[in-house]
């Protein structure tokens, strides 16, 4: 059984219902009089919809239901890793001891959090193998930009700050633009023919004038960077270091140490590997580890723990600062400590099972799609849409298709070394028989490429919508109701 | 384990079709010298029901109400949150799903985002507002990058009475690129003192809080005269306390180019300091150089509405280091609940709570004062004040804490010069009765 059919509501925009003077707030009972107002500064309040209870459950009930996700069903977002979300640890989440906790109760009345905090630190330093560990950064990007900042530091603590980074071609967008917000130049590094960085191309852009190197290990191609090692050596021989985009450690848990890489500074995304929920676009966490020497530039405030008790200290004169007005998106290290908690030494099966699923599709695809890189795939696999464009069907064409299948379509377009790309990445939580079925309606969708080419131009037509005019909502942008 | 549906038989049968014999065997491309040379050291694995315990043990560690009154603020409010709310967020389809990069699939995230886009505006007087950025403090950060970038100027000014925390995140984003920021001092009303400006030039922007740090609502009307005395610098108004436009005239009506801060305050749990919600929003002519996500309305191929994510052009993905911040995933989910909560409240009830929390805060300020405590500050406040109290010493504060009532916030870490000085903040959630037995312990 696959593809789609149903019931889908339609549901206005909120300020297209309701009435005023109805409510879905309670609002508590007055124990106080009321004072004066100044009136000069007073105004009418915000101009918002007033609805009942039971239009705002069904509004967003109903919203809801035009969503693909995870609980619904497959969703092999290529370098995003949406993996299985575990009830368990919303629950966590929620506790009273942690939701309602403010963060500037005093030290001695936060202390199970402070102890979170820290066992979360050495357990993501135990599993990268690199040394010290802020759990500050809000996302992904936000580490990059922390770690770029660490750079920054390390240079200018040694006397000669830097104005160039190099920044191979398969690297995530992200990565150029943490590194311009520390000023730095990105320099592009082309990836070799076989898809992995070449150390003779890294040691002619390496120089004295170059902070270091941002790497994505395994790569945007789902490919381990075997040269990783001597790429470090180069590099740190002009007196650079090495940063390691962590997007993708969902495919070495338990297998790689960053630390014998060569790697410097890592950011990792809980978002992805550690099963934190994506949020529909966050909230994520995106803490970043690093070797010991540039452990005393790590974002300020530390925990730091003494014959069991826990403080938070402020007191590293060559910290970059802060990055978050707290510790960060605590409610979502929870989520990733009660993770790390619920498989303990069983997390290296998640790595182990996640590259199994990647190259199990692969298998399965590739008498049907182009593969441009037929290498042993880690976590992710990218095959593109070279064989279909002779049917004029694109990448965008068999993503949308595969929607009327009932599977949320993969990465499309990146990464951008691989014209039309589609970059699949299933992760552990896929059983075989979802695999199975995956495969099979990507079968079937490049066999209708060859017969009905317009079945997909014309896709998806099961869902809420058909395809958007996104050129004509550019032109004339209506950002607001 | 319960996460990973692989059965034996299922590995030895996928092991078949990709042609090798292992599962290790797959990582042959990764050199032993790039490996581990030991077992991951982790707890052993714990059970649903032991996992309950052991969390419930680390919270039961922390201090919440009931037991505890806390009369803390300072960028971090106890709001009610409507059961509604934790509910309809914990609907699936919402929390695990990703960045509607597929619009035809995530039409329910990005309609309720651009619902939020539109309130957001709607509280805070604007034009455009974004899909979210981190929090407050990296919103502000990037709305000074963000004006840096537009007047193509080098200087900033913030006032000292911008939260001490946001100006450490300023920092941290400006140092390294040699952006100068100019510290505005506050004055003796609380509210920042704009007379440096006088001998200020080429400022890119200046950046006022308002309720700012110290609780007083600024005098933006008489200040956006001063900061667009030079017409091509921004005006940025932050907060971290929205509801206060519940009662205060939005920041956008007094003439703020950007308006910025935290919405923690709209429906999302404390939960330690984050995660919350950075709402950012801006004049519509200068929307192509703001950073973060933008939702819009489109038509699909039969003519109905739809939404996308828009004018993509000036985000990382597509411009990679020439993008407008590197931001990609934000807060969506937060944002989601702070949109629920403001349709929730309707203009109706966000201007009844807002009353209540000024009167809460009135309430409390008045009792201290006739009970001897000094208001250093003359400005109106919103839900928090500062009170000077030479009486609280900090060995009094931890005895009080431990008994059970945290006495607010004390200012002289952040403000050397207001020792004795304490930041307290009272919600609707606070009862006149804690509020009495605050000013009976401190009092005693």
């Amino acid at each position: 059984m696959i593809g789609t059919t149903g019931l889908i509501f339609n549901e206005p925009l909120l300020w297209e219902m309701g009435a005023e003077g109805r409510t879905a707030f309670s609002i508590p009972a007055r124990d106080v009089p009321e004072l004066p107002l100044d009136a000069a500064l007073t105004g009418d309040g915000p101009d918002f919809p007033d609805l009942s209870e039971p239009e705002i459950v069904r509004h967003y009930t109903r919203l809801s239901q035009w969503n693909l996700s995870v609980d619904s069903s497959m969703y092999p977002l290529g370098s995003c890793t949406m993996k299985y979300n575990p009830k368990t640890n919303e629950r966590q989440a929620g506790l009273p001891g942690i939701a309602d906790a403010h963060p500037l109760l005093p030290v001695a009345l936060s202390q199970g959090l402070l102890r979170l905090m820290f066992e979360l630190e050495r357990w993501l330093a135990e599993i990268t193998g690199l040394d010290a560990v802020t759990l500050q950064p809000a996302a992904g990007a936000q580490g990059e930009l922390t770690g770029m900042l660490i750079f920054h530091a390390y240079h200018a603590d040694l006397g000669g700050p830097r104005s160039k980074i190099l920044i191979p071609d398969t690297a995530h967008g992200t990565n150029p633009a943490s590194a311009s917000l520390c000023g730095y130049a990105a320099v592009p590094v082309p990836s070799g023919p076989d898809g992995i960085l070449d150390p003779e191309t890294v040691a002619r852009l390496m120089d004295d004038e170059t902070a270091g190197i941002m790497v994505t290990n395994p790569n945007t191609l789902g490919l381990f960077e075997r040269e990783i090692r001597r790429v470090a050596e180069i590099v740190h021989d002009r007196g650079g270091l090495v940063y390691a985009d962590g997007a993708n450690m969902n495919a070495l848990l338990g297998v790689a140490h960053m630390g014998a890489m060569g790697v410097d500074v890592l950011h990792l995304n809980l978002h992805k590997t550690f099963s934190t929920p994506h949020g529909g676009g966050g909230p994520g966490a995106g803490p970043v580890c690093v070797t010991r020497a540039l452990a005393k530039f790590l974002p300020v405030p530390r925990v730091l723990e003494k014959e069991g008790r826990f403080a938070l200290s402020n007191d590293f004169p060559h910290s970059i600062g802060k990055l978050h007005a707290f510790y960060g998106n605590f409610g979502i290290l929870v989520r990733a400590y009660s993770y790390i908690l619920s498989l303990g030494s069983m997390l290296e099966q998640v790595s182990r099972y996640a590259v199994l699923n990647a190259n199990y599709i692969k298998a399965g695809l590739r008498d049907d799609y182009h593969l441009p890189y037929d290498r042993p795939c880690m976590h992710e696999c990218v095959f593109s849409d070279k064989r279909q464009l002779a049917y004029k069907v694109s990448a965008l064409d068999i993503a949308k298709r595969l929607i009327d299948y009932g599977f949320h379509p993969p990465t499309i377009y990146f990464p951008l070394v691989v014209s039309g790309a589609l970059m699949i990445e299933p992760t552990e939580s896929e059983s075989k028989e979802t695999l199975d079925r995956f495969i099979e309606a990507m079968r079937a969708i490049a066999r209708e490429a060859e017969t009905d080419p317009e079945l997909l131009h014309q896709a998806p037509r099961n869902a809420k919508v058909r395809r958007l005019d996104e050129v004509q909502a550019a032109r004339k942008p209506c950002l607001m109701g | 384990m319960r996460y990973m549906p692989h059965t034996e038989s299922d590995i030895a049968a996928m092991l078949t079709a990709v042609g090798v014999k292992t599962v290790d065997a797959l990582f042959a491309d990764v050199p032993s010298a790039c490996r581990r040379s030991t077992p991951l050291d982790l707890p052993p694995a714990l059970s649903e029901w032991d996992l309950d315990r052991h969390m419930e043990q680390l919270a039961g560690q922390t201090a919440t109400a009931p037991a505890y009154k806390i009369f803390l603020g300072a960028g971090s409010y106890d709001h009610h949150i409507p059961e509604t709310i934790k509910q309809l967020l914990r609907r699936g389809e919402l929390y695990t799903a990703y960045t509607p990069y597929q619009p035809e699939v995530s039409q329910g995230t990005l309609q309720a985002i651009y619902e939020y886009q539109t309130l957001v505006c709607r509280l805070l007087g604007m034009e455009v507002a974004n899909a979210s950025m981190y929090d407050g403090a990296s919103a502000l950060a990037e709305a000074l990058l963000m004006a840096i970038r537009t007047t193509k100027r080098r200087r900033v000014a913030v006032s000292r009475a911008v939260h001490p925390n946001y100006r450490r995140v300023v920092e941290t984003y400006l140092r390294p690129t040699g952006f100068e920021i100019v510290d505005l001092p506050y004055g003796s009303d609380g509210r920042t003192d704009l007379a440096l400006l006088a001998d200020q030039n080429e400022l890119a922007a200046v950046a006022l809080q308002s309720p700012n740090f110290l609780g007083c609502i600024e005098d933006l009307q008489a200040a956006e005269g001063r900061i667009h005395a030079d017409d091509a610098t921004l005006m940025i108004v932050a907060f971290n306390e929205p509801l206060a436009y519940g009662l205060y005239q939005a920041p956008g009506r007094l003439g703020a180019d950007i308006v910025c801060g935290e919405g923690q305050s709209l429906g999302i749990p404390r939960s330690f300091g984050g995660p919350g919600v950075g709402l950012f929003a801006c004049r519509m002519k200068h929307v192509r150089s703001m950073p973060g996500r933008l939702v819009g309305r489109a038509n699909d191929a039969e003519g109905r509405r739809g939404f996308v994510l828009t004018l993509s052009t000036r985000e990382q993905h597509i411009r990679r280091e020439r993008a407008t911040s590197n931001i990609c995933t934000n807060q969506g989910l937060c944002a989601l609940a702070a949109a629920m909560y403001m349709a929730s409240l309707g203009r109706t009830g966000f201007r009844q709570l807002a009353r209540l929390n000024f009167d809460k805060a009135g309430y409390l300020k008045h009792a201290l004062q006739a009970a001897g405590a000094e208001l250093p500050f003359s400005a109106p406040v919103f839900n928090e004040f500062v009170v000077r109290w030479p009486r609280l010493s900090s060995e009094r504060y931890t005895q009080l804490a431990k008994g059970g009532i945290v006495a607010g916030l004390p200012l002289a870490a952040d403000y050397p010069e207001l020792a004795d000085h304490y930041l307290l903040c009272a919600t609707e959630t606070c009862s006149k009765a804690d509020m009495d037995a605050l000013v009976e312990e401190v009092t005693r």
